[in-house]
């Protein structure tokens, strides 16, 4: 959980007073289904990625290297668009 | 102007000379019956150069809140003024000025909410905007809607308050009649006034911010409680504010105006305008040895609840009259709060309601007087026949 702050701790207004702070607001709370990643079934075409609404498939040295569920939504996109379908990608209920 | 003056002006003239020397930054502004003329009288300083405005001529009153709002949130001081179905039209940007705080002064001239429409006098345009987030303050005559716009900057902008106000006079009896008043120089109300600085600017490139975005469930909660605790604030600062006006100009102000109310035993609640005419009939009685007294609101948001107790607490009956009608068939927003305040009270006058004036209906010191006839015979008779009355219509 993201920790909440008080009334006294926040701006007035409800104006957003720290720029990019999108990164620390953890969306991913949301998600009411993830997808899984199965690193041996996957070619690391990286369509995973170009699809994200989210920006939430984590990318290294050209290579699919995860999710990142703080921020992934689970809208299942991914897990729909990847060539390898489940052998890649699998959508799971989140419990 | 250099000096103090006293000058003939309507309520209108005053409120735009106020606006004037405030020179805000921004004005953006539609003109509506019986707004029209500050609009017109502030189009003329800003034609002439005599204020630094920038003048927005908008479509329509939601615009000209629209602008007056995205100016305030870049930092400048702006203003609008309205009545009736222009502050109806501004609703949903009434609630995003006081919820995104932003100390904006807005005049408002009293009139009927149509329909039928009707352009004259009653109270149905702010008493619905109460519970918009927005502080009001009511003026009884060109000198108070002048002090109070002068006053309402820095209520306003007073760091723990950020709340926008309402300045509000009584349509065509108070806008457009003459009256003789006291003005201050433009030097009195600018120091009076101070240089503003904005708590937050949305132009401010060294501290960006964000204006507006989405709150969900988790914050938007604190974010009300923040509005209720600076209208609390805001309590202090108003009765600060009225003291030290009082000290430049030897008119202090508070919540509320007591006539002869110390030993009054049969007291009228009246806002605005009547109040005056309610005055003339005190002071008739008074002479013909009656304990009759006035108690005027000039704050009612925030409501001034255990100052009003503690003023009326001594009154045997007291009639609270509202020019508007709620329609929940338990009397006017004014009664229902004053009563309410009473509840813990140990002793409770008795208290009646007079819905009065609706459409611009005259009120003259006969149905004042009868009034306080009827709270003569609520008194005989111990208790209260009629709760809630209507002022002089034809059942
Ligand atoms: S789309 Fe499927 S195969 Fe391609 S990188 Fe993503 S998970 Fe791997
Ligand atoms: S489920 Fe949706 S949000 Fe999550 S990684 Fe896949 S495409 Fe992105």
């Amino acid at each position: 959980m993201t920790e909440l702050k008080s009334a006294k701790d926040i701006p007035i207004g409800g104006i957003i007073a720290s720029p990019g702070n999108s990164r620390s607001y953890r969306t991913g709370e949301w998600r009411s289904q993830r997808p899984v990643w199965i690193p041996e079934g996957c070619v690391h075409c990286l369509i995973c990625w170009v699809y994200c609404p989210d920006s939430a498939i984590e990318v290294e040295d050209g290579k699919m290297k995860g999710i990142d569920y703080s921020h992934c939504k689970g809208c299942g996109i991914c897990v729909r668009e990847c060539p390898r379908k489940e052998k890649a990608l699998r959508l799971e209920r989140e419990s | 102007m250099a000096s103090r003056q006293h000058v003939a002006m309507t309520g209108n003239e005053a409120v735009a000379h106020a606006m004037r020397q405030i020179n805000p930054d921004v004005v953006a502004a539609y003109p509506i019956t019986p707004q029209t003329d500050i609009v017109q009288f502030f189009s003329q300083f800003v034609a002439d150069g005599v204020v630094k405005t920038e003048f927005v001529t908008v479509e329509s009153e939601h615009s000209a809140m629209s602008a007056t709002i995205g100016a305030a949130a870049s930092g400048a001081r702006a203003m609008t003024a309205t009545s009736s179905q222009g502050l109806a039209l501004m609703w949903e940007m009434l609630h995003i000025a006081s919820g995104y705080r932003l100390p904006i002064v807005m005049p408002v001239v009293n009139r009927t909410l149509s329909g039928p429409i009707n352009i004259h006098c009653d109270h149905s345009d702010t008493m619905g905007a109460l519970t918009t987030g927005w502080i009001q303050l009511y003026s009884e005559s060109a000198q108070e809607a002048y002090d109070n716009m002068i006053q309402a900057v820095r209520i306003a902008e007073h760091p723990d308050v950020q709340l926008p106000v309402m300045v509000c006079q009584d349509g065509f009896i108070t806008s457009h009649g003459i009256e003789n008043l006291e003005v201050l120089s433009d030097e009195e109300v600018a120091q009076f006034i101070g240089e503003y600085k904005p708590v937050y600017s949305v132009l401010d490139v060294n501290r960006p911010i964000t204006v507006g975005p989405l709150v969900l469930p988790d914050y938007l909660f604190e974010m009300k409680f923040q509005q209720a605790k600076a209208m609390e604030a805001a309590r202090r600062v108003i009765l600060e504010v009225g003291k030290e006006y009082g000290r430049l100009t030897g008119r202090e102000y508070g919540f509320f105006e007591g006539y002869r109310l110390e030993d009054a035993e049969r007291v009228i609640v009246v806002l605005s305008s009547t109040a005056g005419t309610t005055r003339v009939v005190v002071d008739e009685l008074r002479r013909k040895g009656e304990k009759v007294g006035l108690l005027k609101p000039r704050v009612i948001r925030p409501f001034p609840a255990s100052e009003l107790r503690e003023a009326l607490s001594h009154a045997r009956a007291v009639a609270i009259m509202d020019r508007a009608e709620t329609f929940s068939t338990q009397g006017g927003p004014l009664f229902c709060e004053i009563r309410a305040a009473f509840y813990d009270a140990p002793e409770r006058p008795l208290m009646r309601n007079y819905i009065f004036g609706l459409g611009g209906r005259d009120v003259g010191t006969s149905q004042i007087e009868k009034v306080f006839a009827d709270l003569a015979a609520d008194l005989a008779r111990g208790s209260v026949k009629t709760p809630v009355s209507y002022l002089d219509v034809r059942e």
